[in-house]
C-alpha cells in the first residue's frame, strides 16, 4: 500500500467544461476522498436585483447558465408571477413547456456529446452535437436566438408561434428521431461505452436520498424527484407523465436516463403542439411586488430541480432573489461517487453529474 | 461486433452534404425571426429616451440637446426590451447577421434636420389637430349646455 497523495484536479482541466477544483486523495490509483472546491466564476448576479427592476432582471436570470438559459428565465418569471399574483395565458404556458423541453433536448444532447468525448468516442461526440445544432436552429427560427433566447416575459411570452412554426418544430424533431435512435444504440449497446461506464461511480438509492440528489443523477439511482410530476403550468395538461427511472446508480444508468429523457421530451413537445389552445400569449403586468411579499418556485431544469425565492419590498426592485441550482445539491453526491473509484474514472464520474458551475456560483 | 454501432451513420456522413458553412466565403441565410441587431428609424424617432431607461444593459444613450441616439453594440444583449417600449415604433430588430466590427465603441446616429416642407407639413398637422380638438370641445360644451337648459 502506497502513501496517500493529494492530486489537484481542475479548475483548468481538458475534460472539465467549467471550473471546478477537486483535491483527490489517492492511495496508489484509487481515490480515497475527493474534496470539491468552487468559487472561481462567482458573478454576484442575485445582488443585481437591487439595481435592475423585476422586468430587467429576467435578462440577467437567463445569463446564469448558458445551457439552461431558457429554464432560468422561466423559473424566475414564474416566481415573480406568483409573487404578484399574475395569471399567465394558457397558450403562453404551453409555449413555455415546448421551449423548456426543447432546451432539455439540446442540453442532454450536449451532455451526451461531452460524455462521448470524455470516454474517447470522438465520432459519437460529433454526431450528438450535429443533432443538437438542429435544435439550436429551431430556437433561432422561433425566438431569434440560439442559446440566449430572451423569449419569456413576466406575464407571458415575447412572441407567439404560428401553426407553421409549430409544424416546423415537429418536423425537425421527427427528422432527428431516426438518427437519434442510432446514437442511443451506440450509447446503450456499444461494448466500448459499457466498458467505461458500467459499474463506475455507483450511488445507492439510500445515498441518493441521504445526499438529497436531484435530476437525472438521482433518477439513475431510482429516486423519483422529477418536479414535472407536480404538474405545474402546461405540465398539468399532459395525459400521462412517468419519469425515467433506472436502478443501476452508475455512470451507465445516468447516461441511459438522459438518453431516454430526450425521447420523452420529444413526446411532450408533440403532445403540447397537439393540444395548444388559441389566445393571447402575454398579459401586461403592472405595479410592483408588495412589501414583504414572498414567493418560491421549483422547476425541473435539465440538470435537476432548481429552487427560486423572491422577496418584494414595495418597489420595482426586489429585496432578495435567491436560486438554488441542481449542481450545488449534486456536488455532495459527486464527492461520494468518487470515493473508491479509479483515478482514470474521475473525469467520467464528474461529467455524469452534468456539473454546471456557473449556475452554482451565479 | 459490439464496438461499431455507429458505423452506418459515420459512413453515410462521408457522402452527405456538409453540416457546416464555409464562412466567410458562404454565409448562412438568416431566419425571419432572427433577433439580429437594433435599428432606429431616426426620421420617426422623437428622442424621448424611454429606450435608454428600459435597456437592462445600459447600451443606449439618447441626448435630445445634441439630437443624437447612440447604441453600444458590444453592450447590447439583443433582448428587444427597447423595441417593445418605443412609443413611436421606430426601433426594430433587423433580422440580419451583423458584420464583425473593426473597432469598439458606440454607433452614433443623428436626427436629420427637417426640410422646410417637412416642417410646414408638421405644423399643418399640428394646427389641424388643435382645430379638431377645439371643435370637439365646442361640440361637447354645446351638448352640455343643451343638457342643463333641458
Amino acid at each position: 500500500m502506497g502513501q496517500h497523495t493529494v492530486i489537484p484536479f481542475g479548475p483548468q482541466h481538458p475534460v472539465l467544461p467549467e471550473p471546478l477544483h477537486l483535491d483527490l486523495v489517492v492511495d496508489d490509483e484509487v481515490v480515497v476522498e475527493a474534496i470539491p472546491q468552487i468559487g472561481f466564476v462567482h458573478r454576484g448576479l442575485e445582488r443585481l436585483t437591487q439595481t435592475r427592476d423585476y422586468n430587467q432582471f429576467i435578462y440577467i436570470a437567463e445569463r446564469i447558465c448558458g445551457i439552461c438559459a431558457f429554464g432560468h428565465s422561466l423559473g424566475y418569471a414564474e416566481t415573480i408571477e406568483e409573487l404578484m399574483g399574475v395569471e399567465v395565458p394558457k397558450r403562453a404556458e404551453y409555449l413555455r413547456v415546448i421551449l423548456h423541453e426543447l432546451s432539455r433536448v439540446h442540453s442532454h444532447l450536449l451532455w451526451l456529446g461531452l460524455a462521448a468525448d470524455a470516454f474517447g468516442y470522438e465520432s459519437l461526440f460529433m454526431h450528438c452535437w450535429r443533432l443538437r445544432e438542429r435544435i439550436l436552429d429551431v430556437f433561432e427560427a422561433t425566438t431569434g436566438g440560439r442559446v440566449i433566447l430572451s423569449a419569456v416575459l413576466v406575464g407571458g411570452m415575447v412572441r407567439d408561434q404560428d401553426s407553421s412554426i409549430l409544424q416546423m418544430m415537429r418536423d425537425t424533431l421527427e427528422g432527428i428521431k431516426d438518427e437519434y435512435a442510432q446514437l442511443c444504440k451506440a450509447f446503450l449497446e456499444d461494448s466500448s461505452v459499457k466498458n467505461r461506464l458500467v459499474g463506475v461511480g455507483t450511488i445507492s438509492t439510500e445515498d441518493a436520498l441521504n445526499y438529497s440528489m436531484v435530476g437525472p443523477f438521482a433518477r439513475a439511482s431510482n429516486v423519483n424527484n422529477d418536479v414535472r410530476c407536480l404538474g405545474r403550468g402546461g405540465y398539468a395538461d399532459l395525459s400521462d407523465f412517468q419519469p425515467i427511472l433506472e436502478t443501476g446508480g452508475d455512470c451507465f444508468a445516468r447516461a441511459k436516463v438522459r438518453a431516454l429523457e430526450v425521447l420523452q421530451s420529444i413526446d411532450i413537445i408533440n403532445e403540447m403542439i397537439d393540444k395548444i389552445p388559441d389566445g393571447p400569449v402575454f398579459e401586461e403586468v403592472k405595479g410592483a411586488p408588495a412589501a414583504g411579499a414572498q414567493a418560491c418556485n421549483t422547476l425541473e431544469q435539465p440538470r435537476g430541480e432548481c429552487y427560486y425565492y423572491a422577496l418584494g419590498n414595495g418597489t420595482k426592485y426586489l429585496e432578495r432573489m435567491r436560486m438554488r441550482t441542481p449542481t450545488s445539491v449534486n456536488l455532495a453526491g459527486m464527492a461520494t461517487a468518487l470515493k473508491g473509484c479509479d483515478l482514470a474514472d474521475v473525469n467520467m464520474i464528474v461529467l455524469t453529474i452534468d456539473p454546471c458551475i456557473s449556475c452554482t456560483e451565479r | 461486433m459490439g464496438s461499431f454501432k455507429l458505423g452506418t451513420m459515420t459512413i453515410k456522413s462521408i457522402f452527405s452534404k456538409p453540416e457546416t458553412v464555409l464562412y466567410p466565403v458562404m454565409e448562412k441565410t438568416a431566419p425571419d425571426g432572427l433577433k439580429g441587431h437594433i435599428a432606429n428609424d431616426m426620421k420617426v424617432c422623437i428622442l424621448c429616451g424611454i429606450c435608454e431607461r428600459t435597456c437592462p444593459a445600459g447600451a443606449l444613450r439618447v441626448d435630445k440637446a445634441e439630437n443624437l441616439w447612440a447604441i453600444d453594440s458590444f453592450a447590447c444583449v439583443q433582448c428587444g426590451a427597447c423595441t417593445r417600449a418605443c412609443p413611436k415604433d421606430c426601433l426594430t430588430m433587423e433580422p440580419t447577421y451583423k458584420k464583425p466590427a473593426a473597432s469598439m465603441g458606440e454607433d452614433v446616429f443623428y436626427k436629420p434636420e427637417e426640410t422646410e416642407e417637412e416642417r410646414a407639413a408638421k405644423e399643418a398637422e399640428k394646427a389641424a389637430k388643435i382645430e379638431a380638438a377645439k371643435k370637439a370641445k365646442e361640440a361637447k360644451d354645446a351638448a352640455k349646455a343643451e343638457e342643463t337648459s333641458d
